[in-house]
């Protein structure tokens, strides 16, 4: 039997289900084997704020999203075209995102009286006419597993469990995926558990068969790889490895040992993890007893030549703020990572926010200048941890890297660097035959590096203020107010090195949506295609915001408004209100644990444009 | 370098020593530069660590690397120092306030990792620098400026504390007796793994005669039994009386009915009997070397794992890391 293949440019999937359903391993084999297709591609995991949330119920709903495309994109989309609910609870909280005529596809095995009851469902959706918008399509998994399995030795329930296997089969079918990398992923896994690849192996065949067997479509679809990607080798990557690979690699190219001190926190925990795999790159990593240890190893280690590096959370930055004026202080390299997650204090862990740039800016006593910069997406966390290591050794400065749960949780295609044509950084260290002076300053205003271990530059450093040059306690008035400005014309100084970015879309006119951090892909989707042909939108994001890069002036006179979206209440516009106090700079403000859809900014760009004529 | 030629001299900085003229501090770095210049580890490979206090001032009045870090976090900052650079000879200054409150958590932690420092914990049962709060360590019912109807707290025993957290090596000593701090600190050093040494310090400001019963010429003999492991357990003004240890505790028996002191036994029993004896006010307190036993340090461990983990997998490349298996390409 054949059916009709349709050619789709873009698709957004959502799996949903009970997060014992295995949707997180479904969605992220999904995206393997697209990206492995060729197809551009960005990912949404959304994980219940439980680790063990009810079995069946609202709160226990995990998700994964993907858009994959054969053009450029940047989100993994506003709007799904299929979404797959495994139970009641999954359907009830996603029904509502699905694009009109979407296709919803549900386990029908798990909607009995008590799956509703779960679920807090009153009557089934899949009766009420509620979904008469989509295309429902039915399918009776935990049955057909159980058929597809007969003879298993797996217990039945261990069988069932191989029902997300089913699933991603069938919907590999669906949008004509292969097969083999998953069953490859599947014998890598369970390799000491023959039986349990045997089944998984068989529900994914069988699902995948299914689509031809038993005619459940109408059709199916293909998205055909990206046609302009630029040549490279490419790996599909998730935001948290890559800023722990961009680490590496900054410590690599100053010719240093990495030195971890960190304590586990949701959203960052991955880094720590990743980099404790690391070992045979020499990376050390301490698990330390709180965040306060995690970021004075880290500046013990940098007092010795390593390079420290301590990653958290924004409750744990708050941990750390006094230990970060500590390391302004001392004047030791240093680079402090915030995957920013929502809320104060405890938040919501598994939820994205960016409102932690004020904590980033100002969170610290007195004057404690610190470079920030922010990361645009998960391929980008990698290039801005490459560069925070650059100003931290550069510079001999604490610097704060921003991410994000968005960023360190999504996935895209990263095209690699060539490693050989990385530029080595230039560390700051004291210079044989010099006089030494552990406060003496070069042009940027840098002070030398001298180790323990090396002979003759005995020296002390520590929190209390330093005399300019020898670094000797000093109470002194002049010499205070000295090295405040010093240390902070150095850090203003890291200008010079950063270029301006320029703004994407019209050259003038209209309106510059301005952004930073993770709200990039969205923003970039919105001012890339506009509401109406013809409006006048441009993007600009921002890398470095602290210091801002020069030449941001001379790109806002050129717009009629400035449009600042952000996943706070507004903290970058108030921050540049107060650097350019000549420019209006207009907010857009979401605080939902969600990203932007690019439609919302749309909708207000367009707004902002029929105002102005 | 040969050790010969260290003089407790070359470790004097040129910074005027700031403690009120009188403070036991003085005696404490006197009795640390001559242990340094008896080790001879050259100054360069010898990093000084402390929190804030008056204690914590230490690191600037000796000529090696120094570092004065926040108030109870040196000892988070010297595992980043030992476990980056295990060749250095890494020593911390910290006091009760700084190592048993706000340093608290980092304490117990660093003594169960066993990282390789040697800890001078300098007891005054006070906070000094803030000028005269009661401390983890005061005794109930010490007035203070912020106790002025006497403190309500329990205290600490540092030496069970220490004891508790898994700490390999526990002693004690005291700011009078400088031989004594000299002896105990070069114990201190060649034991491999953290040494915590508690070391009874006046402040005559804020807490003055805090453990004269104890510590002043006319009381010690007669009040301190001084644990010196493989001799037998004599004290008193005439070496009159003897410790006995048993499964029952300890008594007071005549000399040579004393027991042999042994500090190197697994189990940390006998130090916690002789750490008790402070909680008893007719019996002697002790002094000298309570636990001293080997364990892997820290920052060998982590060393070593990294090490071996080269060796078995051999040394990672940038490129490997970055060119995973599961990578495509456009041409
Ligand atoms: C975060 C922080 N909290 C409080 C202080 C104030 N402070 C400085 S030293 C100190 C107590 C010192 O007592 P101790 O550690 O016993 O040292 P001593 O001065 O007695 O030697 C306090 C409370 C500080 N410097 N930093
Ligand atoms: S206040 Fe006490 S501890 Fe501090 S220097 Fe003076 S005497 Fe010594
Ligand atoms: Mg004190």
């Amino acid at each position: 039997m054949t059916t009709d293949v349709i050619t789709q440019e873009d698709v957004v999937i959502r799996f949903a289900g009970d997060s014992g359903d295995g949707m997180q391993i479904t969605g992220s084999q999904f995206t393997e084997t697209t990206a492995i297709v060729g197809n551009d591609l960005a990912t949404f995991p959304d994980f219940p704020a439980e680790i063990r949330a009810p079995a069946g119920t609202r709160a226990g709903v995990s998700g994964f999203q993907i858009r994959f495309s054969s053009g450029d994109i940047f989100t993994p989309g506003d709007t799904p075209d299929v979404l797959v609910a495994m139970n009641p609870a999954a359907l009830v909280v996603n029904y509502k995102d699905l694009k009109p005529g979407g296709i919803v596809i549900v386990n029908t095995d798990a909607f009995t009286e008590k799956d509703l009851a779960k679920a807090k469902m009153e009557s089934s959706l899949l009766e009420d006419g509620t979904l008469s918008a989509f295309r429902v399509i039915k399918i009776d998994i935990n049955t057909r597993v159980l058929q597809a399995l007969e003879g298993s030795p797996l217990n039945k329930k261990d069988v069932l469990r191989c029902k997300n296997f089913y699933t991603l089969g069938l919907m590999y079918w669906l949008f004509s995926r292969p097969v083999e990398p998953t069953l490859e992923w599947l014998s890598a896994k369970f390799a000491s558990k023959p039986d349990l690849i045997e089944a998984n192996q068989m529900a994914l065949r069988a699902g995948y068969n299914a689509g031809d067997i038993h005619e459940i479509f109408q059709g199916r679809f293909t998205v055909a790889p990206m046609a302009d990607l630029p040549t490279g080798t490419y790996r599909n990557i998730m935001g948290n490895e890559a800023l722990a690979l961009g680490l590496a690699t900054g410590a690599d190219l100053a010719d240093l040992k990495l030195f971890l001190g960190s304590y586990p926190i949701t959203p960052a925990t991955d880094i720590l993890q990743y980099l404790a795999a690391m070992k045979s790159h020499g990376v050390v990593t301490a698990q330390m007893e709180d965040e306060i240890a995690g970021i004075c190893t880290a500046i013990g280690a940098s007092f010795t030549g390593k390079l420290g590096v301590t990653t958290t959370s924004g409750p744990g930055v708050a941990l750390k703020s006094e230990a970060m004026g500590l390391a302004v202080m001392t004047e030791l390299p240093l680079v402090i990572v915030n995957v920013q997650r929502a809320g104060p204090s405890t938040g919501m862990p598994t939820k994205v926010e960016q409102a932690d740039l004020n904590q980033a800016l100002y969170g610290r006593n007195s004057e404690a200048p610190i470079p920030v910069i922010a990361c645009a997406a998960p391929s980008d966390a990698y290039d801005c941890a490459v560069e925070a290591c650059r100003i931290a050794v550069e510079y001999m400065t604490p610097v704060m890297l921003l991410s994000d749960n968005y960023i360190a949780n999504g996935a895209e295609p990263w095209r690699l660097p060539v490693v050989e044509e990385l530029k080595p950084f230039k560390v700051s260290r004291h210079k044989d035959g010099e006089t030494f002076h552990p406060y003496g300053r070069d042009e940027r205003l840098v002070r030398p590096w001298a180790t323990p271990g090396m002979p003759g530059l005995e020296h002390r450093i520590g929190g209390l203020e330093k005399e300019d040059l020898t670094g000797n306690v000093s109470y002194d008035p002049e010499n205070h107010q000295k090295m405040v400005e010093q240390r902070l014309d150095k850090v203003m100084g890291i200008r010079k090195t950063i270029p301006t970015p320029q703004p994407t879309g019209a050259e003038s006119g209209g309106v510059l949506v301005l952004g930073w951090g993770s709200t990039y892909g969205a923003i970039h989707t919105a001012t890339a295609r506009p509401e109406k042909p013809g409006q006048t939108v441009a993007h600009l994001h921002l890398r470095h915001i602290y210091p801002l890069p020069a030449g941001l002036e001379e790109i806002f006179a050129r717009y009629d408004r400035i449009l600042v979206p952000e996943l706070n209440m507004g903290q970058l516009a108030k921050y540049l209100t107060s650097e350019y106090p000549q420019f209006r700079f207009e907010t857009l403000n979401k605080v939902m644990g969600k990203p932007f859809k690019a439609a919302e900014i749309r909708i207000r760009v367009t707004k902002m444009l029929e105002e102005q004529s | 370098m040969n050790p010969a030629e260290l003089k407790p001299r070359d470790f004097k900085s040129n910074q005027e020593v700031k403690w009120c003229p009188g403070c036991g501090d003085y005696a404490i770095l006197n009795a640390t530069q001559q242990t340094l210049a008896e080790i001879g580890i050259p100054r360069h490979q010898t990093v000084i660590v402390s929190g804030i206090g008056c204690s914590s001032r230490f690191p600037y009045y000796l000529d090696t690397y120094g570092f004065h870090s926040i108030h109870g976090r040196a000892l988070a900052v010297a595992t980043g120092v030992k476990t980056s650079n295990p060749d250095l000879s890494v020593w911390v200054a910290t006091g009760d306030g700084d190592a048993m409150s706000i340093g608290g958590n980092h304490l117990i932690h660093t003594l169960r990792r066993n990282v390789d420092l040697n800890i001078l914990m300098f007891n005054n049962e006070i906070y000094g620098l803030t000028k005269g709060q009661y401390s983890p360590t005061s005794p109930q019912g010490l007035k203070t400026k912020t106790s002025p109807f006497g403190s309500l707290d329990h205290p600490f025993h540092p030496i069970e504390l220490a004891l508790g957290a898994g700490a390999t090596f526990v002693a004690r000593t005291m700011d009078s007796q400088p031989k004594h701090m000299k002896k105990i600190m070069l114990a201190a050093a060649a034991h491999k793994g953290t040494s915590f040494v508690e070391i009874w310090q006046n402040c005559l400001i804020f807490n003055d005669g805090a453990f004269k019963n104890w510590t002043t010429k006319d009381m010690r003999d007669e009040h301190t039994i001084d644990l010196q492991p493989g001799q037998p357990m004599i004290y008193g003004t005439n070496g009159d009386k003897g410790m006995l240890m048993d499964c029952h505790g300890s008594q007071v028996v005549a000399p040579d009915k004393a027991s042999i002191w042994d500090p190197s036994t697994p189990t940390p029993m006998p130090g916690f009997l002789m750490a008790n004896l402070d909680r008893e006010t007719d019996r002697p307190r002790a002094i000298g070397i309570f636990h001293d036993v080997e364990q892997e340090t820290y920052d060998q461990a982590v060393n070593t794992q990294v090490q071996n983990v080269i060796d078995e997998k051999g040394e990672g490349s940038l490129k490997d890391l970055i060119y995973t298996p599961d990578t495509w390409t456009i041409d």
